[in-house]
């Protein structure tokens, strides 16, 4: 603040430092552009040219034309896939998988996070913790034990859990479960202890003062973590290519590529048609949530 | 409406003794002021009262009942935080009611408390609106709005005033006496500015370090302090305190500050410093308001000495003159016609009547 002051106080005197402070910002802008440009440039390329290829035939993929130029365009791979059953199953069974994971995490994972920064119990403290390491065991490790276990159950259960499209609605909340309690956490950590002191004296209870304070207070973190948890369950791919097989079992990543694939022949059109359709479900659900989604993310790195 | 009652209450944090077995009585309708610097245990005893601390030992009683571990909902009483605690994402209506809601009070009678509280508080415009669209002050009130709606037996005030600024916490201080003087609910309420405590309390407590130092009505604190740390806390410039002697002087008793300077004890006090003669370790105590300049008549009790002013400090309704006696800064109130000056001689008087003696070893006030 007395610096602020001073400047304005000096200001005439120091007109010169004033304007190559505006050209330094004026500089900085320009490097951000350029960087912001490359990267967009970058990242937009594929989905680009998925694009392309899906409007193209199969024909003109494979002949030796400008790869970057539609000659012929053709809906032909969208009507195709569209009215495809088995496409319709994986989209089905993605959708139904991922809405389920979502309402499982969430109602795991914010009382979870609720208890672990607001109730001082035994424990809680290095409960909070495991979460979080839980998190960064990549699934990479994890899903052959989970493999052996389920193997295991069926020997003693006879209940066969795998090549079952539902056993991914047990699995994928050991990866959305921990991370999205950690956000929660964050997020409630954020929110002022006399809050919730205010609310036990007016009489609320611990239940009453997480769905009326807690979760109104917190909605960007919580829409946040549901937008997390829905991203990684749509677009799982190692567990559901571990754990199902059968063509009526696919989630869409792993149906795209073990019904498009024929052994060597590679239906590139409808390959990229499919993971472009696949991409619009999380893709407008960001383009309504992007606010909420990124006051979230920073919430807790200023205090609000 | 109830009377609050400590009995031998401590709180221990692993280590750390943050309230030491105090005992407080509160009575009915009573406004009571926590003061003290911080750490000295004011929160911790409120927060105890609230329910929101458990207490490691000793009793509280609301109203006559042992609330030990009766959980905050249902002690009956409603706090007011330093940040407000507004609810954000609730109307200031929303906000006052959410307490009697919960408690499923009939719509009609929730309103109408609400009004109340309103028109108490003048917010009945700001009824409609979000925390975040009101200013400190209006904050400030929905917090009061949402704590006298409940009709609680208790008031816990904490720190209300501390993020307002200066003008703004003068002006809710009177709100809050106001407020106090219509609903006369029992209050508790805690600050670390002696001010605030002075002109809002039937009674203040003043803590120190876990313990209580001394409990009275503003007046008695300010003209009888019974301890060091009372004294000098309470009231605005500081109590000056300056290393001295007693001895015997012709048949009366004399405080020596330095080789040049001794002040006659007044005789109705004579007889309580007659046993300290032999005590090396003494502290005058005169409020500044107690050495102002030497009139053409002086008033009982007023001893002249001479003083060379090192800085002087104009306030307009008086002036703040600062002086060295005995290796000690010493503050005193003049008239702003007195002609003080930085540097200056000034022919001063120091009424003896006001002093205290204390022994700097104990810290109690002889």
């Amino acid at each position: 603040m007395a610096t602020a002051d001073a400047a304005v106080a000096s200001r005439p005197a120091a007109r010169p430092r004033y304007g190559s402070m505006s050209q330094d910002r004026r500089w900085a802008l320009r490097w951000s552009y350029f960087f912001l440009v490359l990267f967009a440039i970058f990242f937009l390329t594929p989905p680009v040219y998925m694009l392309i290829t899906s409007l193209k035939t199969s024909a003109e993929i494979s002949a030796a034309t400008n790869p970057w130029w539609v000659y012929h365009p053709t809906l032909s791979n969208y009507v195709e896939l569209l009215t495809s059953p088995s496409f319709l199953t994986y989209f089905r069974n993605s959708a139904v998988v991922s809405v389920f994971v979502v309402s499982l995490t969430m109602l795991i994972s914010v009382p979870a996070a609720f208890a672990l920064s607001r109730m001082k119990f035994w424990g809680s403290a290095t409960l909070a913790t495991g979460v979080f390491l839980t998190y960064l065991i990549p699934e990479t490790l994890l899903f052959l034990p989970l493999f052996k276990m389920f193997a295991v159950f069926n020997e003693w259960t006879d209940i066969q859990l795998i090549n079952r499209w539902w056993v991914l609605l047990f699995v994928y909340p050991t990866l959305t479960v921990p991370f999205a309690t950690w956000i929660m956490i964050g997020y409630f950590a954020s929110i002022p202890k006399e809050l919730d002191e205010a609310a036990l004296i007016d009489g609320a209870g611990w239940l009453q003062t997480l769905t009326k304070i807690f979760i109104p207070v917190a909605l960007p973190g919580l829409i946040a973590a549901t937008i997390f948890a829905f991203t990684v369950s749509w677009a799982q791919f190692l567990y559901p290519l571990a754990f199902t097989t059968s063509a009526d079992q696919l989630v869409l990543p792993v149906g795209i590529i073990t019904s498009l694939i024929k052994g060597d022949v590679f239906n590139w059109g409808q390959i990229m048609t499919g993971a472009l359709l696949g991409a619009a479900p999380p893709l407008i659900i960001y383009a309504f949530l992007m606010d909420y989604y990124i006051a979230g993310l920073t919430a807790g790195a200023t205090k609000g | 409406m109830a009377e609050v009652k400590l009995r031998k209450i401590v709180k221990r944090y692993d280590e750390v003794e943050a309230v030491r077995g105090i005992d407080l009585d509160i009575a009915d309708h009573e406004f009571v002021v926590l003061v003290g610097p911080s750490g000295c245990g004011k929160s911790t005893t409120l927060r105890m009262i609230a329910g929101l601390e458990d207490i490691t030992d000793g009793d509280i009683l609301i109203a006559g009942d042992v609330v030990n571990d009766v959980p905050p909902k249902d002690r009956d009483i409603a706090m007011v935080f330093q940040n407000y605690a507004l609810y954000p994402h609730m109307t200031v209506f929303q906000n006052m009611s959410f307490g009697l809601r919960l408690k499923r009070y009939p719509k009609a009678e929730i309103k109408k408390r609400v009004d109340e509280a309103a028109r108490i508080l003048d917010i009945k415009e700001l009824l409609d609106r979000k925390p975040k669209q009101l200013s400190g002050g209006q904050r400030q009130r929905v917090a009061m709005g949402r704590a006298i709606v409940r009709n609680p037996k208790v008031f816990l005030f904490d720190e209300p005033l501390s993020n307002l600024d200066a003008k703004l916490r003068v002006q809710m201080r009177t709100e809050i006496k106001k407020v106090h003087q219509q609903v006369r609910t029992t209050t508790v309420y805690v600050t670390h500015d002696q001010v605030e405590a002075m002109t809002l309390a039937d009674r203040v407590v003043v803590m120190n370090q876990g313990n209580i130092e001394q409990v009275g009505t503003p007046q008695q604190l300010y003209h009888n302090p019974r301890t060091r740390f009372v004294a000098g806390f309470i009231g605005s410039p500081a109590m000056n305190f300056i290393p001295c002697e007693v001895e015997e002087v012709g048949g009366g008793l004399s405080i020596r500050l330095t080789n040049e300077l001794s002040f006659p004890v007044p005789v109705t006090r004579a007889a309580q410093y007659q046993n300290h003669r032999q005590n090396g370790k003494l502290l005058l105590g005169l409020r500044p308001e107690h050495i102002t300049e030497a009139g053409q008549h002086l008033e009982p009790g007023e001893v002249p000495f001479e003083a060379n002013l090192e800085v002087t400090e104009p306030m307009g309704m008086e002036t703040l003159v600062y002086f060295p006696v005995n290796g000690t800064q010493v503050c005193g109130r003049v008239n702003p016609n007195a002609g003080a000056r930085d540097g200056a001689p000034l022919r001063l008087a120091a009424n003896l009547n006001n002093m205290h003696l204390i022994d700097e070893a104990s810290g109690r006030v002889i």
